[in-house]
Formats: structure tokens, C-alpha cells, sequence
């Protein structure tokens, strides 16, 4: 059985997928699940493929998500770091790359901290370039682990009211989640203070609260996104404490309103900050299903993006070089 | 040497040429209608016939492994699973005992996927027990290269290591690539590489039977 959907050469955002491509990631991912669960976590799906990670950024959690990922599937991979590599030593990214391809490569996994890397490396390399996190632009697999990981405790996306709280402002996590949740059908909503919601905001489509209580009010489910600290440059907020008082979502503030929320975050979280403890250990908490839905979303990106390539079944053909 | 009029006279070409451009315009047409229209089809088997296979493969089932002592069946995504479901059933009915059924999709232990174009849909596998030591029958609709069986068998020995894995299909239409056999077979049929057996089930189908389909020269199966 097969179908004319695919997702291209690279996955770089949410913001280019349509509804169905996002569909096609979700319904792929959920065999992929059961392997994850099996005394033998591997299947030969990409044996001979070759697969760097190239982090320029610090990650434990997507990192290592990916790598097993990739492992899961036979895939061959390389973990490359900013730190001890030729790039502390001044090499472009696209040299970088190119020196990496010309090792003969067949897909990258990149995060970088300017904005639009990921594409800018998919326009200039053959290889499959999948989006780790670019900056404050996207993340698109923590996108679709947070969609796999709503549709599968809602059953459905359509018409789910998802409010975003937190550092909107520079968060990929936030615009990968907006432009999935609407592509899915999804009522989004942010809610922190405006010091850290995009200017633009309204150009979302998206309803803002300015009360942490308002947002629990309305909402089925948050996605509580870390104050990114490392990015703040200044005066964003008076203080940690401050913060916490007025939008951290604690328990009080999520038994006030009288039903069942379900709760979100992307990692790694500040405890007392955004999110307090017994709320992120909660009944209500999926934390911790999200990062293993994202080991499955991951597989099925991997899977899609590896197929597709009419060149690959012509050198196939031809007992080709590859 | 050749006698007079052996050739068309240049009316007579006008006319075939005609005639040659009609027909050509007929086929071109019905190049464009066929995928509209139900292509040719024969039923092999009916849905009783269907029903009687399935619980003649049952007892073979059960024959084989001398009863339902650690049996298991597995059935290969799609159609085998209801098949499995089938005969688990005809086995429920016969032995009274409950024969633990499993699914199996094979899509990513294909030999194909490199050259194959998108990538086909990956279904559900489900083994939910140990297959360790037991003894488990494969079950499928159609077995024709073996290719299918090949993958399952890789896909199984990362699950366990069962004491015996049978094989049984509802029909055997020969065509293997693979030295691979059927242990219990429902129907064995002869036919060209040009033509498709298709399984059909009430669950998804809205109908049993087993239909041939002539799918024309060169189309592959």
C-alpha cells in the first residue's frame, strides 16, 4: 500500500506543512510506539543510512530523543557539537556541512540559535535536513510530540482550546505548537505578560490572556513553556518569585477552576517558576508522555523524510552508487 | 508477380486510415475510462466457500501442531489479521480453547524500501505475550514472491524465539522468489504476473470473497 503524500526533502517548520502532511507524522507515529516497548527496540528500517546530529545549542532531551530514534531504526549516527569541533575553530555552518556530506551522508539533524539555519542548510545540501530548534523560529518535532500527545489523551485536535503560557517571545516551541495546533483545527491561546509575547502576536490568530486564572478558565490543556532565561538580555521580567506569583501555574490555581486541565511542557523546566512541582507531577501532568511520544514522532519524521527520493530508486535500479 | 489489386487502391488507404484514427481515438478513450470502469474480475471464492476454507485451515492448524497446546496465531497486516481472527474464532468453536492472536505489519522489515517511492503506511503490530518457545502460525491472505514471509520472519525473531513457526495462507497463487512454503494452504491458484488476487473481508471490505482481477501486460502485482 502506498500514497502520493509525502513531506519533501526537509522538515523545517510546521508553518510550511499542510493539515494532512502533520496528520500523515501523528497516524505514521503511532506504530512507531510499539517499538519503543519491545525487548528488542530496533527495526532495520534505515540499516546503511547515515545520519549526523549537529548541535550547536545545548540539548539533553531532543539530543538524546533523536539519537535513539535514529538508532531504533538502524540508522548509523554521528552526534557533532559546537563545542570541540572545527566550528569553535571558525568554519561556516555550510563548510561544516559540506565537509560532512562530502563523507557521504544522508540526513542532519540540526539545532542552531539563528533563526532560519535549518533552511538555509536545506537549500544549500543534498542530504535530508530535519529542524532541531532554530532559534526563536521553530521546533517542529516538539510541535508534533505535543499534538500526538493531545490527540492521544483527547482522542481529537479539532476544536481542543490549547492556551500557551509562559516566554511566548522566544520560544520556537510556542510558534512550532500555534501554527500545528490551528493547522490542526486547534483554538490556541497565549497567555504571559506582554513584555514577552511577540509584538506581532495578533498576526497569530490567537486569543491573548493577560490572567494566568482566565487561561486555566477557558482552556482544555496548557503547554507551559520554560522562561528561557539564557536568552533574556534584560528587564523582560522584575523577578523569578514576581513571575511565579502572577503566572505560575500552581495547583491552588488549577483546583479553583473546577475541572480538569491537562498540563504540558516542553522542558526543561524551572520547579517554582512557570510550573509548580506537585502541578508537574500531578494526576494531570503528561510530561513525561510527551517525551516519550517524541521518540515516536521522531521515528516517523525519520521514516518519512528517508523515502521519496526518486534518485535513491533510480541508482537503486541501476546498483548505483549509494 | 503480385497480382493486381493486391494493394489498396488510395481510396481504400483514406478509408483504413480513417477507420485506423477511429479506433485509435476509441482506445485512447478507453485508456482514459478504464480506471473508471470495474476492470475484469472473477470471484474464486464466495463468502461460504471463504467460510469453509477457513475452517477446514482451522483444523489443519490445530492438526499441525498436535492440538492448541502453546499455539499462537499471528496474523500479517492487513487482511491476515482478520483472517487470524477467522480462524481463531473456527478454533474457539471446535476446541473450545482461546488461541492467543497477535498482528503483524511488516512495512519496516521490507527488502524495498529503498527503491519503493513514498513511504507506504506503517500499521499496528501487536504481540502482546512471549512468542518464546511457542508454537506460532503465521497467518496471511495471499502468498505470492515470499517476500512478505521473509520480512515477518526477520520481524518475529526480535520478538522471541518461538519453537516452530508454521505458515498459512488463504491462497497460494506460486510466484516465489524466496524458498519459502506454505504449511496449510486454503486455495491454490495458478495465475500470470498480469493479473491481482485480491482478499476481500466484511470488516474492511463490506464483503467476503477472493476476487482475480486482469490488470493488464506489464502492470506487475
Amino acid at each position: 500500500m502506498t500514497r502520493s503524500l509525502s513531506l519533501g526533502k526537509d522538515l523545517l517548520g510546521l508553518e510550511g506543512l499542510t493539515g494532512e502532511q502533520i496528520q500523515l507524522i501523528l497516524d505514521t507515529a503511532e506504530p512507531f510506539k510499539e517499538i519503543s516497548e519491545r525487548a528488542i527496540k530496533k527495526v532495520p528500517t534505515l540499516r546503511g543510512a547515515t545520519i549526523v546530529n549537529l548541535f550547536f545549542e545545548a540539548s539533553t532531551r531532543t539530543r538524546v530523543s533523536f539519537e535513539f530514534a535514529e538508532k531504533r531504526l538502524s540508522a548509523d549516527t554521528v552526534n557533532v557539537a559546537a563545542v570541540g569541533s572545527s566550528v569553535s575553530k571558525g568554519e561556516t555552518l555550510v563548510d561544516t556541512a559540506r565537509n560532512l556530506e562530502a563523507m557521504r551522508i544522508d540526513m542532519v539533524v540540526i539545532r542552531h540559535g539563528a533563526s532560519g539555519a535549518a533552511q538555509f542548510l536545506g537549500e544549500r545540501i543534498e542530504s535530508n535536513v530535519i529542524n532541531a530548534g532554530d532559534g526563536t523560529h521553530e521546533h517542529p518535532t516538539q510541535g508534533l510530540l505535543d499534538l500526538l500527545t493531545l490527540r492521544d489523551h483527547f482522542a481529537r485536535l479539532a476544536g481542543l482550546k490549547v492556551c500557551i503560557c509562559g516566554d511566548v517571545l522566544h520560544s520556537r516551541v510556542a510558534r512550532s505548537n500555534i501554527w500545528g495546533l490551528q493547522k490542526m483545527g486547534a483554538e490556541v491561546a497565549v497567555c504571559g505578560p506582554r513584555s514577552l509575547l511577540p509584538n506581532a502576536i495578533d498576526d497569530f490568530g490567537v486569543t491573548v490572556f493577560d490572567r494566568v486564572e482566565a487561561a486555566i478558565e477557558w482552556a482544555d490543556a496548557l503547554n507551559i513553556l520554560r522562561l528561557q532565561l539564557e536568552r533574556m538580555t534584560s528587564g523582560f521580567i522584575p523577578s523569578l518569585r514576581e513571575y511565579n506569583r502572577v503566572f505560575g501555574v500552581t495547583r491552588d490555581r488549577l483546583e479553583r477552576a473546577k475541572k480538569d486541565t491537562l498540563i504540558l511542557h516542553p522542558g526543561p523546566m524551572n520547579r517554582g517558576v512557570e510550573i509548580d512541582s506537585d502541578v508537574a507531577d500531578g494526576p494531570f501532568s503528561v510530561i513525561l508522555d510527551q517525551v516519550t511520544n517524541g521518540v515516536a514522532v521522531r521515528m516517523a519524521v525519520l521514516y518519512l523524510l528517508s523515502g521519496g527520493r526518486p534518485e535513491l530508486a533510480e541508482a537503486a535500479k541501476s546498483g548505483g552508487s549509494r | 508477380m503480385l497480382p493486381r489489386g493486391f494493394f489498396f487502391s488510395l481510396g481504400d488507404w483514406s478509408r483504413l486510415a480513417r477507420e485506423a484514427g477511429i479506433v485509435l481515438l476509441f482506445s485512447v478513450l478507453a485508456h482514459h475510462i478504464v480506471p473508471h470502469m470495474p476492470p475484469k474480475q472473477s470471484t474464486i471464492l464466495d463468502s461460504r466457500a471463504l467460510d469453509r476454507t477457513l475452517r477446514r485451515m482451522a483444523d489443519e492448524i490445530v492438526e499441525l501442531n498436535n492440538g492448541t497446546d502453546d499455539l499462537v496465531i499471528a496474523g500479517i497486516q492487513r487482511r491476515g489479521v482478520q483472517l487470524a481472527a477467522r480462524i481463531v474464532s473456527q478454533i474457539k468453536d471446535r476446541e473450545g480453547v482461546d488461541v492467543p492472536q497477535g498482528a503483524l505489519d511488516i512495512t519496516l522489515y521490507r527488502d524495498d524500501l529503498q527503491t519503493v517511492g513514498p513511504r507506504p503506511v506503517v500499521g499496528a503490530t501487536t504481540i502482546p505475550w512471549s512468542i518464546d518457545d511457542k508454537r506460532l502460525v503465521i497467518v496471511d491472505d495471499v502468498l505470492y514472491t515470499g517476500r512478505t514471509v521473509r520480512a515477518a520472519l526477520d520481524e518475529l525473531a526480535d520478538f522471541g524465539r518461538p519453537k516452530r513457526i508454521a505458515l498459512a495462507v488463504l491462497i497460494d497463487r506460486g510466484g516465489r522468489e524466496l524458498p519459502i512454503h506454505a504449511d496449510v494452504v486454503g486455495k491454490k491458484v495458478s495465475i500470470s504476473a498480469g493479473q491481482r488476487v485480491d482478499v476481500l473481508v466484511e470488516e474492511l471490505d463490506g464483503r467476503d470473497a477472493v476476487v482475480v482481477t486482469s490488470i493488464g501486460e506489464g502492470d506487475g502485482a
